[in-house]
């Protein structure tokens, strides 16, 4: 990428980055929503404790703070990219980009590098929440664990909002291909029902270990709460995401679409 | 003069159908060249391929010297495309959104400049959303005015627009080209394109089929020209001009001439001297409309607003 290049790319996060401040509604939710779940699930099962098997038995609501941080990066990067870039090849701004001498790797690089920098302030305001109110430490002592998941996960939802926005045909149906393709992966990879893997049917474990956000929410799980004796770290998980995140590159230079599907 | 565009043999279809079929044309460096025709005729199509928007499936096409199927940056920063259906993000003021184009520029104008030039001066900080449309078409024309480019393209500029704004759009486009762009323009309005073009093309089923400066677009300056006026049955017609006329209801008289200035010497000279006024008396030649529906034969009414997918 050229020098000048990267001059666009941080001017497009600059007016991304307004145009999202000036539509209060929208940042608003995008910053309640996830702390909404974190105090919804934490009222209805903060009370116990969950066997996470090799991690340990934890207070439910502490363990819901890593839990809703990567929910909160999957809802800033996958479901924000897919909805909004959707919505602006259906109203022709990615038309009109493809027109201008403006590189469409530019354009989409702004964006992308936006939804990181919400993902990075969503999480930051998770983790401090989780710490002045559930007894979630923060992570200081893993903390390059912590950072390696957060960035391998904040590229892959990228990568993967870009290449499901390249498969819904129209900004209608935008909100329900993106919400079937990430809510059941929430319900089944821990994200919002923590669980011991040992205890699920083997099937749905499988299952959950297919896709990226099982991976996500265990390589999470544990820079929050290692292991003793065994590394914070969890490259296996990191390994998959990362072949997630390149087949989602790969669908994403295939079949992205600058005009809308009439 | 070098020509600014240069199309030859130019064809695209969609599946099995047949959008453009062989278009050739030229536009000449500052010429305003209009494309007319009825939806789904194939002047959206062949524009887009132009503007660098779709590849064409066979023919010579330069704009500016560059294939625009290239999509090369260097050939993106000398045309401006005001588009039908391009968006803006709707929370950038006007002055941010022409800003966020400019930047891409080797030799940008500046957004207050632009701004000027199109009449939006006083919205320079007003958000997209708050902008009327005609406003919106106008940013769209500021964008495409932000890197200072010789060659425009504006896919029908002024659909949408009521006959002021219409009349501000005319002003605008015609003190583009005496700035000495050279623009090419899609329209449905005779009138617009009257106004504006240098000369015409008409597009019908995918071929250009007519061209050439309004006024005398296919032969229509040596058309032939009808008068037209009532007159009472009983005080007949002067007897030079009795085998010519024709008589319809209501008194009203046609007569269908080439020499229009001896039938109304005849004419006038008949009734002043009976002391009769010819009621609604007009003299007409075929109006670009005229012949613009002559030439299509009808293919507008045919296809019809459904077919408008391609343009």
């Amino acid at each position: 990428m050229a020098r000048g290049e990267l001059r666009l790319v941080l001017r497009q996060v600059r007016f991304t980055n307004r145009a999202f401040w000036r539509n209060p509604a929208s940042a608003f939710f995008t910053f309640a929503f996830p702390l909404m779940f974190l105090v919804i699930f934490t009222v209805l099962f903060g009370g116990g404790t969950v066997d996470l098997g090799p991690h340990g038995t934890i207070s439910t609501s502490t363990v819901y703070v890593p839990l809703i941080a990567v929910f909160s990066v999957i809802t800033a990067c996958y479901t924000n990219i897919g909805m909004s870039v959707t919505f602006q090849r259906d109203s022709g701004v990615l038309k009109r980009i493809r027109g201008s001498p403006i590189p469409g790797r530019a354009y989409l690089a702004g964006r992308i590098a936006h939804a990181v920098s919400i993902a990075i302030l969503l999480v930051a305001i998770v983790v401090a929440f989780g710490a002045a109110f559930y007894d979630a430490e923060v992570p200081t002592s893993t903390l390059p664990a912590f950072l390696a998941t957060l960035a391998v996960g904040a590229a892959t939802f990228c990568t993967l909002g870009l290449a499901v926005s390249a498969l819904i045909p129209n900004a209608e149906a935008a909100p329900a291909v993106v919400n079937a393709t990430i809510l059941p992966l929430l319900f089944i990879s821990q994200v919002f029902i923590p669980y011991d893997p040992a205890e699920l049917p083997a099937w749905l474990d499988w299952l959950a270990r297919l896709f990226p956000v099982r991976h996500f929410s265990d390589a999470m799980l544990a820079s929050y709460f290692p292991f003793p004796g065994r590394s914070a770290f969890r490259p296996w998980d990191l390994l998959v995401m990362g072949m997630w995140a390149v087949g989602g590159l790969v669908l994403a230079v295939r079949y992205f679409r600058w005009e809308p599907r009439r | 003069m070098a020509a600014a565009i240069e199309v030859g043999g130019l064809r695209k279809s969609y599946g099995a159908v047949e959008a453009v079929r062989g278009v050739d044309f030229s536009v000449s460096e500052g010429e305003v060249y209009a494309l007319l025709g009825p939806n789904g005729a194939g002047k959206t199509t062949t524009v887009e391929i132009l503007e660098g928007h779709r590849r064409r499936d066979a023919g010579d096409v330069s704009v500016l010297g560059f294939d625009p199927a290239r999509g090369e940056r260097d050939f993106r920063e000398r045309v401006g495309i005001v588009l039908q259906s391009a968006g803006l993000d709707p929370y950038l003021t006007a002055a941010e959104t022409v800003d966020q184009y400019r930047a891409a520029y080797p030799a940008p104008r500046s957004a207050d400049e632009v701004l000027e030039l199109v009449g939006l001066s006083a919205e320079r900080d007003t958000r997209v959303l708050r902008l009327s449309g005609g406003q919106q078409r106008r940013l769209d024309v500021a964008v495409a005015l932000a890197g200072d480019p010789p060659l425009l393209f504006m896919d029908e500029p002024t659909t949408g627009f009521d006959p002021s704004a219409r009349r501000n759009a005319w002003g605008l486009v015609r003190g583009l080209a005496d700035l000495g762009k050279t623009i090419l323009l899609t329209t449905h309005y005779m009138d617009e394109a009257q106004a504006l073009s240098d000369r015409v093309g008409v597009i019908v089923r995918g071929e250009i089929v007519a061209e050439g400066p309004p006024a005398t677009l296919a032969g229509r300056h040596l058309a032939e020209t009808v008068v037209r006026f009532r007159a009472p049955e009983e005080a007949g017609l002067p007897p030079s001009l009795a085998e010519e006329a024709v008589r319809g209801g209501e008194g009203w008289v046609e007569l269908i001439t080439a020499e229009p200035t001896r039938v109304l010497h005849d004419l006038t000279g008949w009734a002043v001297a009976r002391d009769l006024e010819l009621e609604g008396l007009e003299v007409r030649r075929p109006s670009l409309e005229d012949v613009y529906l002559q030439i299509t034969g009808g293919a507008a009414a045919d296809e019809g607003e459904g077919a408008d997918g391609e343009g």
